[in-house]
Order: structure tokens, then sequence, then C-alpha cells
């Protein structure tokens, strides 16, 4: 974005010490635009998502008492649940992870705990976001054992094979 | 200091709400007390309800037996406390965005906030007695 900047007049613009202006904008405070971007795009698209997902997976049928490996096979069948999922779980673990962050911006004065903090954080994030990720991409809803006979609790289509 | 100057009219007593100040103890600081506390409950419980999901994974029985632990009143009353903090984050949230992105929203923040709160109780308020029934009914 640095092709073009545009220049509004606004009063005393041009009293403005050069180290306040966007052109010398550092990175980490690109970064932080970013986030504060990301955190208010994110959020009403994660209203839409979240809300879909409480509604029918509790409100709908049995609610909660229609829960189980059937019911979660019979979504990741269609694509357009897989989307959803996976759409809601980058999104909701990456606004969280800044969420977090700019809390234990907050509330960290000395930079080792800061650093602590971040790293656990990060890490965790991380490794939700991947093992999630994985979830739904190997997903496999006709699980079958050692023995190759199909395990218990099973969704009842795979039976049916 | 001079005796006239005490002797003059002492200023208005401080009160607790935030006298010289339009943010401490007002709506603009709760709502986002409110919302760093839901936000941070929120994250907490994503990071476990991944973990739980991951359990299709390693086998029917064992998605089934953990997801069995949630199907009863005092986990249904977990999960609307649970609700209860995302459709205010969400809410809030919009609230948030049209603060910083419509042009009058600083004038109206206190009352989106009580848009807000309405909202809550009417959403929340219909998730809570149809998941409850859902729950006890089953």
């Amino acid at each position: 974005m640095s092709s073009q900047q545009l220049n509004i007049a606004a009063p005393r613009s041009g009293d403005i010490d050069p180290k306040y202006l966007r052109q010398s904008a550092s990175s980490s405070s690109n970064r932080e635009m970013f986030k504060w971007v990301f955190m208010r795009i994110s959020g009403p698209i994660l209203l839409v998502l979240i809300f879909v997902h409480l509604f029918s997976n509790l409100m709908v049928g049995d609610g909660v008492h229609g829960l189980n490996f059937g019911l979660v096979a019979g979504k990741w069948a269609s694509p357009l649940w897989q989307i959803w999922d996976l759409t809601m779980l980058w999104l909701a673990m990456i606004h969280g992870t800044i969420g977090v962050g700019t809390i234990i911006d907050d509330y960290t004065s000395k930079d080792r705990t800061r650093v602590g903090f971040k790293v656990a954080l990060y890490l965790a994030s991380v490794a939700i976001i991947v093992l999630g990720t994985l979830v739904i991409f190997t997903f496999e809803p006709c699980m079958t054992d050692a023995a190759g006979n199909l395990m218990d609790n099973s969704p009842s289509f795979c039976f049916n094979q | 200091m001079s005796t006239a100057t005490t002797a003059q009219q002492s200023p208005p007593a401080q009160k607790k709400s935030g006298r010289g100040t339009l943010y401490r103890g007002k709506e603009g600081m709760w709502s986002w007390v409110g919302h760093r506390i839901t936000g941070v409950v929120i994250f907490l419980f994503l990071l476990v309800h991944v973990l739980d999901t991951a359990l299709v994974r390693v086998s029917p029985e064992a998605y089934d037996a953990v997801i069995g632990t949630y199907k009863n009143w005092y986990m249904a009353l977990g999960e609307s406390g649970l609700v209860a903090a995302v459709i205010y984050h969400a809410f809030n949230g919009i609230r948030i965005v049209l603060v910083d992105f419509w042009k009058k929203g600083t004038k109206y923040h206190k009352h989106m906030l009580w848009a807000v709160m309405i909202a809550w109780v009417v959403v929340f308020g219909a998730f809570f007695v149809r998941h409850m029934m859902l729950v006890l009914g089953g």
C-alpha cells in the first residue's frame, strides 16, 4: 500500500511532526492496524457463523440430545459444513488469539512475563488450529478396528455399505 | 493559602460516579469490562471445544461418551452461561464496530448499549427456554 498515499487536507496537517505520519509508520504499528481491522471484519462474520452453528446443533430437532458421532458425520458429509466449520475455527482462533494477546499486553509490565505468556498463547493457538484443521480434513465416518470391523456407535449408514 | 481562598465556596463534592471523566464507571467502561471477560471465557471454551470434537478421530464411542456427559441440567446451565457470553460479545462487538465506523456512532454509543442489552435479553431468553426444555424433556 506504499505506492500511493491519500492526502486529505486536515486542520494543522502541515504542523504534524513527521514521526506521527503514516508514511513513516513502523512495521509494528502496521501490525497493530492489521489486528484492529481483522477484529472488526472477523467479528461480524463470526456472529453469523456461530449463531447458525449454535442454532443448527442445539435448537432444532432433539437439541443437545441429538448430538453424537452420527450428527457430526452427517454434517461433514457436506462440503458446506466442512468449509463452515473450518472458517469458524480459523477466524475464531485468530480473533481470540489477538484478543487475549491484547489483554496480555495490557496486564503484563515486565517484558519477560509478557513474552512468556505470549509464547504460551501462540503455541496453544497454533496447536488447536492445526489439530482442528486435521480433524475436519481427515474425518472418517465409518471407522474400523484392527480386525476390520466397524467400530461401536458408527452411524447407521456405514452398515448399509 | 490565605483565609480569603478557604472562605470561598468549596468545590462541589466529588461523586463516586466518575465526575470529571466521560468514561470511568460509566457505560463505556462497563461494556468494555464485559467484553473482555466474555472474550476470555469464550476463548478458553473454544480450546476445550476443539479438543472434545477431535475425539471423532479417536472413535465414535469415545466421542459419544464425552458428549454424553453434557446431556444433563447442570451442564445445560453451563452451556447457557457460555451462550449468554457469546451473545453479549457478539452484539457488543457490533456496537464497537458501529462506534468506530458509523458517523453517529460515538453520539449514540449509550443508546446502542441499551439496544445490545435488550437484544441480549430477547435472544438469550429464547435460547435458554428452548435449550432447557429440550434438555429436561428428553
